[in-house]
């Protein structure tokens, strides 16, 4: 093959949209995390637990992290994209990151829905 | 006339007669009618001949004499002598970021290769006018503080995302550029030059890091440019 | 230094790529011909760059106009030394012109009904005299910037073939006169190549590096103009270089008459509007050389500005501050940096400064260059053109209008790359053979380069001839003074001959390139100076203590005797002289008379 630098890629945008949104995501999660804290919900274990087990905080803390995972995928992908030239590196650490992203995901909606 | 020594050091690197790049310690002495850094450097030259850079304008507008000088891009004909901290030598060094030819000249290929990727150019396929186009001076307006750009490339070579991918990331000067002409109303080709950028590296390196705003001898503002190409990419996607 | 040329063959090659030279390369690479075009920096850095004002056309956009008016007005403004054929086909296609580069994606400033915008300048009058008019089209205070990056992008839009940092060091030209390219210099490498063609367009712009206080860029070294005259072309006019009023005082850099022609006033010492005085119609919007002579005036007369007298201020603190940021946003820029002064506050502190060279390499409005031959003083010569400031229509005979040096590079850049197409599809023919030595004598100029032991400095040898320069042929001449002159000239000009440098790198060697400018510049110091130090009269820019304003001769002005276009040859360093073309194409001569302001 040629060895020819090639972009035109365009899956640009949607990335760097789900960016900018997971983040907003993050943020809505996180203000709301700590107005539970500042109205008492986590002063005793049981207390925390029962906020954490309502349904609507359950469903928030999934999209948490999902948004924190996706929104990691694009940031660290993007490092790889800066650092590492040769494509197949760059592929297999792809790889890792995504793989290692959807165990986390997997495992913090476990012990979530563990609770 | 009262004359004072300016101490300086400055990136040397001949490649005809050099193993590797040093530090060229020199110094000159300055008196009221030297200004800018340029003026210096031209006396530095009648010194040793052999220090190799870029000038013409010396007025700021042709962009040749680019530097890193004390470890920020500017232009050294724009660069007040008196805004050296005293004391230190002056640290010169080429454009960072792309091959030096020699001394402070650097081979600006890749950054004129990004700038033509764009298609620098008005696309306009409707049979020209006997006039002019007409154009509003409320859309004319649109285009200030994207045409005045000199292509010095002060801002790509202080970008990181140029450092990393300048092959690949188009960088700040391209991406002013390019919206200077999807912003221009003459110009019919704002569908092509958005999917030309739509892509995660030839726009999408650009992590808002605002280097280049902060480097620009001509105070502009590449970042703001590239932001508003996002809003136009998200107004055509949703 | 042992030196291997190699061949490269072109339809056509221009040298030089700012505005004259970006317009023809247009016309050549639409016409489908293989072009070269050499330029000594990458092309947005030339030096059109660097104009501020605008363009000159009568589009009339804001009120009546005409080119006829405009031709008047460039006529008179030449002192009536300019061809008024040549002058004529500008002004009729400067409005073409114009409009091409708008449709090029020129960013015009727009008036409210979206048209071009125009701005007042000096000597742009209607009615062939009567009032102001504005006639400038402009982009802001950064006309040119706008206008040669406008054209670069459309040469990259037709894909002209650019060789990027090479300096062009000789013509090649045959025993029959005929041009046959070039030979040029890789900066990077320093290899010598032979640009061998068929058409060679020369567009080096100007050299005001020769004088010590100059708006010109550091580029701005006439190589066009040395390489004709070491190729037996003679120049014309070259003792017409115009002062612009307004260079900030001591760093030069060049200040828009458009600054004037937004409203802006000069005052001495006194606070006084002198111009009034000098130019009561036009006042600061009389001729350039009209201004800068009463600048001079004031100062010698102690009423200049500052603790030693030595400049006046340009005055622009009663305009609306909207009007200077949005029209001349460059210029208070330019005040900040380089007099320290906020315009909106302050005057900015300006003197006459050198800035355009009117003479230059003979052509005909066609973008041909011409020599006297043995039928005509105008004989063509074969395979060459030149455009821009390097050459001389002459359209701007003793002194340039504002504006019309930006119409000068479109209308004769375009209409030298017309006549090299026409020409070459005319008589499709094969290169002409070189001549046997055709390299020879630059070779021996570069090689007498490296091996200069215990030479002159380049440097101090270009600083000796700029303080001639200026000393002896500046804004006001003195007969005893330009005598000396020549002859300070001439050692000069024995000290570039052994111009030594220290650097011998082959790689972007900058101290040889330098060393190689001032071969350049000497010429045209020693053609303006003996032009100068010949030309018995006052007219333009040419101005001399021994030819007085008399009523016999108004402004000291000679029609009798000096009507005529000064000739100088490098060969024998003499003058010879041409009639000056009176009748214009289409219309009746503008007819001799007294300029007044």
């Amino acid at each position: 093959m040629v060895n020819r630098k090639i972009v035109g890629a365009h899956y640009g945008l949607k990335d760097w949209l789900a960016q900018r949104i997971t983040g907003v995501m993050m943020a809505i999660y996180a203000v709301l995390m700590a107005v539970a804290l500042v109205s008492g919900a986590g002063s005793s274990h049981e207390s925390w637990k029962e906020f954490m087990s309502c349904g609507l905080v359950r469903f928030a803390s999934f999209l948490f992290i999902v948004s924190l995972c996706w929104h990691a995928w694009v940031g660290v992908r993007d490092i790889w994209m800066d650092y590492i030239q040769p494509a197949g590196i760059k592929l297999v650490m792809h790889v890792l990151t995504l793989s290692a992203l959807i165990g986390y995901a997997g495992w913090a909606t476990q012990i979530i829905w563990r609770l | 006339m009262t004359t004072r020594t300016l101490q300086f050091k400055i990136y040397r690197y001949d490649p005809d007669q050099d193993q590797k790049p040093y530090m060229q310690d020199i110094e000159i002495e300055v008196d009221a009618t030297d200004r800018k850094l340029l003026d210096v450097m031209v006396k530095l030259k009648a010194k040793d001949d052999s220090i190799a850079f870029r000038r013409s304008c010396r007025e700021g507008v042709c962009g040749s004499d680019a530097l890193n000088i004390n470890g920020r891009n500017g232009l050294a004909c724009l660069t007040d002598i008196n805004s050296f901290p005293e004391g230190k030598p002056i640290m010169l060094r080429p454009l960072p970021g792309l091959p030096v030819i020699r001394d402070l000249i650097v081979d600006m290929t890749q950054f004129f290769k990004q700038y033509h990727s764009i298609k620098p150019y008005l696309i306009n396929n409707d049979p020209p006018p006997e006039r002019e186009r007409l154009q509003s001076p409320e859309d004319r307006e649109e285009l200030n503080g994207l045409y005045e750009c000199i292509l010095c490339a002060c801002c790509s070579t202080s970008c990181p995302s140029f450092w990393w991918n300048p092959d690949k990331f188009v960088g700040p000067a391209g991406l002013l550029a390019a919206y200077r002409f999807i912003a221009d109303t003459r110009d019919q080709a704002t569908n092509e030059r958005l999917d030309n950028l739509e892509d995660p590296y030839r726009l999408f390196r650009c992590h808002t890091i605002m280097n280049c705003v902060d480097v620009c001898p001509k105070g502009l503002n590449p970042t703001k440019a590239i932001g508003k190409i996002k809003d136009m990419m998200v107004k055509r996607a949703i | 230094m042992s030196v291997n040329v190699t061949v490269r063959k072109f339809d056509a090659v221009i040298v030089g790529a700012g505005g004259a030279g970006l317009r023809a390369a247009i016309q050549l690479s639409e016409a489908g011909l293989k072009t070269a075009v050499l330029t000594k920096v990458f092309p947005t850095r030339s030096h059109t760059v660097a104009a501020q004002g605008g363009v000159a056309a009568s589009l009339g956009n804001s009120e009546e106009d005409h080119w006829h008016w405009h031709m008047y007005d460039t006529v008179k403004g030449s002192d009536w030394l300019g061809d008024q054929d040549a002058i004529e086909f500008m002004c009729r296609k400067a409005n073409e012109c114009v409009i091409e580069l708008e449709h090029y994606g020129m960013p015009f400033d727009r008036t409210d009904n979206g048209r071009i915008y125009q701005r007042p300048f000096g000597g742009h009058m209607s009615n062939f005299g009567e009032k102001p008019v504005r006639r400038s089209c402009a982009a802001a205070d950064r006309t040119g910037h706008a206008m040669l990056h406008a054209m670069y992008q459309r040469n990259i839009k037709v894909n002209t073939q650019f060789f990027i940092e090479w300096m062009a060091l000789d013509l090649i030209r045959d025993a029959e006169g005929e041009v046959l390219g070039v030979i040029a210099m890789e900066m990077e490498t320093g290899e010598i190549h032979a640009f061998h063609s068929k058409a060679t367009i020369l567009a080096t712009g100007g050299s005001g590096r020769i004088y010590y206080s100059s708006t010109n860029a550091f580029i701005n070294t006439g190589d066009g103009v040395g390489m004709a005259a070491r190729a037996g072309i003679p120049l014309e006019d070259m003792e017409f270089w115009q002062f612009h009023p307004t260079g900030v005082a001591g760093a030069g850099v060049l200040i828009t008459e458009g600054v004037r022609g937004e409203g802006g006033i000069l005052r001495n010492a006194q606070g006084e509007r002198f111009m009034e005085r000098y130019a009561p119609n036009a006042k600061d919007l009389a001729s350039r050389d009209v201004v800068s002579r009463a600048m001079v005036t004031e100062i010698n007369e102690g009423r200049g500005c500052g603790p030693n007298k030595d400049y006046v201020l340009l005055d622009i603190t009663h305009l609306p501050p909207e009007t200077i940021m949005k029209r001349l946003p460059g210029i208070h820029e330019i005040a900040v940096q380089f007099a320290g002064v906020d315009a909106l506050k302050d005057p900015i502190p300006v003197v006459p400064t050198c800035h355009y060279q009117m003479g230059g390499i003979p052509t005909n409005f066609k973008g041909q260059v011409v020599v006297p031959g043995r039928r005509t003083m105008n004989e063509e010569v074969p395979g060459l053109y030149a455009a821009g400031e390097c050459a001389c229509a002459s359209v701007h005979g003793a002194n340039r209008l504002g504006t019309n040096s930006l119409l000068d590079l479109l209308v004769f850049g375009k209409s030298a790359g017309e006549t090299a197409v026409d020409e070459l599809k005319k008589s499709p023919k094969p290169h002409k053979e070189l001549p046997a030595g055709a390299f020879d004598k630059t070779l021996a100029r570069l090689d007498r380069l490296n091996t200069q032991k215990n030479g002159t400095s380049v440097h101090e040898t270009r600083l000796t001839m700029q303080r001639t320069m200026q000393k002896h042929a500046g804004v006001f001449r003195f007969n005893d003074l330009m005598k000396e002159g020549v002859q300070k000239i001439l050692e000069v000009q024995k000290d570039v001959q052994q111009t030594e440098i220290k650097d011998k790198s082959k790689v972007f060697n900058t101290a040889r390139i330098e060393a190689l400018e001032l071969d350049n510049l000497i010429e045209v110091a020693v053609a303006t100076m003996v032009s100068a130090e010949a030309r018995k009269e006052s007219r333009g820019a040419h101005v001399r203590d021994d030819a007085p304003d008399t009523p016999e001769h108004p402004n000291g002005r000679d029609d009798t005797n000096w009507l005529k276009h000064s000739l100088w040859f490098k060969e024998g360093n003499r003058l010879e002289y041409k009639s000056v073309t009176l009748r214009p194409l289409t219309v009746d001569t503008i007819a001799l008379k007294t300029r007044a302001y």
